[in-house]
């Protein structure tokens, strides 16, 4: 059982989220989508039943912000995994095979990390056009590289340890070792990125919103709300505050929660 | 460093910058969305329509376009917007300074602050500070750019205007200056008023960028002194009776920057690569927020300009950061 | 007359076994004595103690390092900062790993003596180039200039033993010099401390499990074993007369390079198991 303040905390908050996802129309006040002209542009408190102030079509922040976690916590969990199994496949191959495997995935990192991330997203979302499937794409297609560096390096290494070589002996296939032998080893390191993929996943996501490549302006979305709080930030201030601070929590949450992986699961890292 | 290994390591600059290229160039042809269809009048004839698409040389295929581009590009022909109406060499030209200037503003701000943090952390080594450095490095790390950018606007410029949150210098201030480097040429000339305007514009987005690089060095950095304390050489020299300051500056320091350094390159081209969002956030006039502009606006030779414009800077950090390895450690330049 | 150092019932232990067991010992002026034991013995933890740098795991429990009057183990770690370097010297043991690999070799052998001697730059090279002749390394302006990579193993220690004595220290603690350097080199090495230690006058403490360093240039020698002192005395008279089986057993597990025929016989399991009764292990 880990004793790692931060993997409780960390993890806590995360599952708190996926609660708030789940329950979404029993624990928002308001329709995220409706709204009240009438009560625009609220402070905080000011009307009635809405905790978080208003936006300026009058739509409940709460409400909006509950809902929003369906979006960041869908981006996060789907577009890591798929970044992460990509990544990690062709880290894999790479780091066992070596040969011009490894100098064609190398070449395509190289290639890949020549570009700002977000300008790459940014393109591959006006590419594939809005919505959040395209989303998912640009993530996994930019952040695959995270993953393939590491899990290289880390095969690269364990592919010469004295338990491959010796599976090698014993007349395991390739392919057989690399999967039984080397993968569980690389196991533990893959997982820590996962988590912190996971953060990153939403702040992209928050980016393209932000830039307006994301789901319909109409969803709510943390990004979305991020960038028209950012609109009226002199009139009103809270509609930035509270998805900024949601946002924060998530990412330090997936933060703390692959801190404290790295630390637990130690020494299975060190050999 | 043997000139072999130099000019390998420059032609497989070259072969991933050719990568960059062919990328962007396919991905920017696949964009749905007809950037010709912006720029007509309204009541063109499919003549004129069509004489502006071989103009820009849109009715050609793939490989053709891309072999005429590249030609260009090695002569120094980036093209001609097709939003901004203008050279792309020229735009680009124009921006560049700003977000460079903002770069290395934010790199110097981050490699002091994060080798503070390292340095203390480790001076403190043991005791309640070196916990409480790490921990406040630890969450610092999980920050991103974006949101350290939008919590400054939030703070800083809204809440508690201290400082301006959008544009490089007050439009009203006209520093008659020759090139758009404000910094550089601003001090050359001794125009100090208009440089300290011009920083205050410039440290809100800066720290945005700089604090992420700053966690990551105080955490690599850390983590290297911390090897480098144990090392025989630094047990001699405190039986030398050197001073621990002494010890930690001028004995640990430089072997304990060499491991890092690869680190630090890598993080600071994502610092570039933030200037994107960072830049638009704050109205900054780079060429980070003209590149989302080009993206919406699908401005195809400009995108592929700056796509390439960004390659070429990367390219270079990672060749400065392998030069200050070298230069740093002794044993390589003997290899 | 006092001795310059006297160590008086030592001991320090780790969280889990005890390292040194009341541990005497005392040198006189101008003396080389010899610490002699195997791995484990606790030679290298007495030398760390006087030094002031054992490591984090290891405490001392009892006992006083007394260095010309004063308790090295309670003086405050501002004074015993001023003794190191001017007063007390160490020759370390890894030449390789004790040369910072960032710092040309000029600058670390001029460290002291611009810093505790208040030479000028320019002096200090030039007593530096004094020293490398002294330690006679050809081309010494050539050698101020270089990388410790640039050396090999027998240079390197021996800009470390200049190091040592350029600021005259009253005591030289010699941590195996030899130990890591080709066989070939550590006669040289050995010959060479010798003689500078007879020329500055210097009190040596040397520690060493090579019974044939020990007879080469140590006056006086103390036999360790499990943390605890078997025999002292002058080197001659041990050699010659052991009185502990101990050391009978370790001379007979030495070979002689003027008997090379003769056989070596290892320690006996029954004496190690009667000795380890001994010392309470």
């Amino acid at each position: 059982m880990p004793r790692d303040l931060r993997i409780w905390l960390g993890g806590g908050f995360i599952l708190f989220l996926i609660v708030v996802a789940i329950f979404a129309p029993l624990l928002a006040p308001f329709d995220p989508l409706e709204q009240d002209l009438m009560a625009a542009t609220a402070a905080p408190g000011v009307e009635p039943g809405h905790w978080l102030g208003t936006d300026s079509l009058g739509r409940d922040v709460l409400s909006r912000l509950i809902y929003g976690t369906r979006i960041a916590l869908t981006v996060a969990f789907v577009a890591a995994t798929l970044a992460c199994l990509l990544g990690t496949t062709l880290g894999l191959l790479a780091g066992y095979y070596r040969g011009w495997v490894d100098a064609g995935v190398s070449r395509l990192v190289d290639i890949w990390m020549a570009f700002p991330p977000v300008l790459l997203s940014i393109l591959l979302v006006a590419v594939l056009g809005a919505g959040l499937t395209s989303v998912i794409i640009a993530i996994v297609v930019i952040d695959w590289t995270r993953f393939a560096r590491v899990v290289r390096a880390e095969t690269l290494q364990q592919a010469r340890l004295e338990y491959a070589e010796a599976a090698s002996a014993l007349g395991m296939g390739r392919g057989a070792i690399l999967l039984r032998e080397v993968l569980p080893n690389v196991l533990p390191v893959v997982l820590v990125l996962l988590s912190l993929e996971m953060g990153i996943a939403v702040i992209v996501e928050a980016i393209l919103s932000f830039v307006g490549l994301s789901v319909s302006t109409d969803a709510p979305t943390w990004g979305g709300m991020i960038a028209e709080g950012r609109q009226i930030i002199y009139q009103a201030w809270w509609v930035l505050v509270f998805p900024l601070a949601s946002l924060f929590l998530t990412v330090l949450a997936f933060n703390q929660l692959g801190d404290g992986l790295r630390q637990w699961l130690d020494p299975m890292l060190k050999r | 460093m043997p000139l072999s290994i130099i000019i390998s390591r420059a032609l497989s600059a070259l072969v991933t910058l050719l990568g960059v290229m062919v990328v962007v160039f396919v991905l920017v042809r696949v964009v749905p969305g007809d950037p010709i269809a912006m720029m007509i009048a309204p009541g063109a004839t499919e003549a004129d329509i069509a004489a502006l698409r071989a103009h820009y040389g849109l009715d050609l295929s793939i490989w053709q376009q891309f072999w005429i581009w590249f030609g260009q590009v090695l002569q120094g022909n980036l093209g001609t917007s097709i939003s901004m109406k203008q050279g792309v060499l020229t735009i680009i030209g124009q921006r560049l300074p700003a977000t460079l200037e903002l770069a290395i503003f934010a790199l110097t701000m981050a490699v002091v602050w994060g080798g503070l943090i390292a340095l203390v952390s480790t001076a403190w080594r043991g005791t309640w500070v070196e916990r409480a450095i790490d921990n406040f490095n630890g969450v610092m790390l999980a920050v991103p750019d974006f949101i350290w950018a939008l919590t400054f606007v939030l703070v800083l410029g809204v809440l508690v205007p201290l400082l301006p949150i959008s544009g490089r210098s007050d439009p009203s201030i006209d520093a008659g200056l020759a090139t758009q480097f404000y910094i550089i040429e601003g001090l050359a000339r001794g125009n100090f008023a208009f440089v300290w305007d011009v920083l205050k514009h410039m440290l809100l987005p800066a720290c945005a960028l700089a604090f992420p690089l700053a966690a990551v060095i105080g955490r690599v950095l850390k983590n290297t002194m911390m090897d480098v304390m144990v090392q025989d050489y630094i047990t001699l020299a405190r039986i030398k009776g050197l001073s621990s300051i002494r010890i930690l500056l001028q004995e640990a320091l430089r072997n304990a920057a060499v491991p890092a350094l690869a680190l630090t390159g890598v993080q600071f081209t994502f610092l570039i690569g933030g200037t994107v969002i960072t830049e638009r956030i704050f109205s900054y006039p780079g060429i980070g927020n003209l590149a989302i502009d080009a993206v919406i606006n699908r401005d195809l030779p400009l995108i592929q300009g700056l796509v390439l414009t960004f390659g070429i800077i990367f390219i270079i950090v990672n060749m400065l950061v392998d030069a200050l390895t070298v230069w740093l450690n002794p044993r390589l330049r003997h290899a | 007359m006092s001795p310059v150092i006297d160590i008086r019932n030592l001991s320090a232990r780790t969280a889990v076994s005890p390292i040194l067991r009341g541990v005497s010992l005392s040198v006189n002026a101008g003396e080389v004595m010899a610490l002699v034991g195997e791995s484990g013995a606790g030679k290298s933890t007495i030398a760390k103690a006087v030094l002031g740098i054992l490591p984090a795991g290891i405490r001392v429990t009892a006992g006083n390092i007394l260095f010309e009057g004063a308790d090295l183990l309670t003086l405050p770690p501002a004074k015993l900062r001023d003794l190191l370097g001017v007063r007390i010297a160490l020759i370390p043991q890894d030449p390789l790993t004790s040369l910072n690999p960032a710092r040309r070799i000029g600058d670390q052998l001029t460290d002291g003596l611009r810093l505790r001697a208040g030479l000028t730059r320019k002096q200090a090279l030039d007593k530096a180039l004094d020293l490398l002749n002294d330690v006679h390394i050809r081309e010494p302006e050539r050698v101020l200039k270089r990388y410790p990579h640039e050396l090999s193993g027998g240079m390197r220690q021996r800009v470390l033993i200049a190091q040592a004595f350029s600021l005259k220290p009253h005591v030289i603690i010699a941590d195996e010099p030899t130990t890591a350097l080709d066989v070939t080199v550590q006669k040289q090495v050995l010959r060479l401390i010798r003689d500078m230690q007879r020329e500055h006058g210097t009190t040596l403490l040397f520690v060493t499990h090579d019974l044939g360093v020990v007879a080469q240039i140590c006056d006086r020698m103390t036999v360790l074993y499990g943390g605890k002192v078997l025999e002292e005395g002058a080197t001659a008279d041990i050699l010659a007369n052991p009185q502990s089986a101990y050391t009978k057993a370790l001379l007979a597990a030495s070979p002689r390079y003027d008997k090379p025929e003769q056989s070596l016989k290892p320690v006996p399991e029954a004496l190690i198991a009667e000795l380890k009764r001994e010392i309470g292990a």
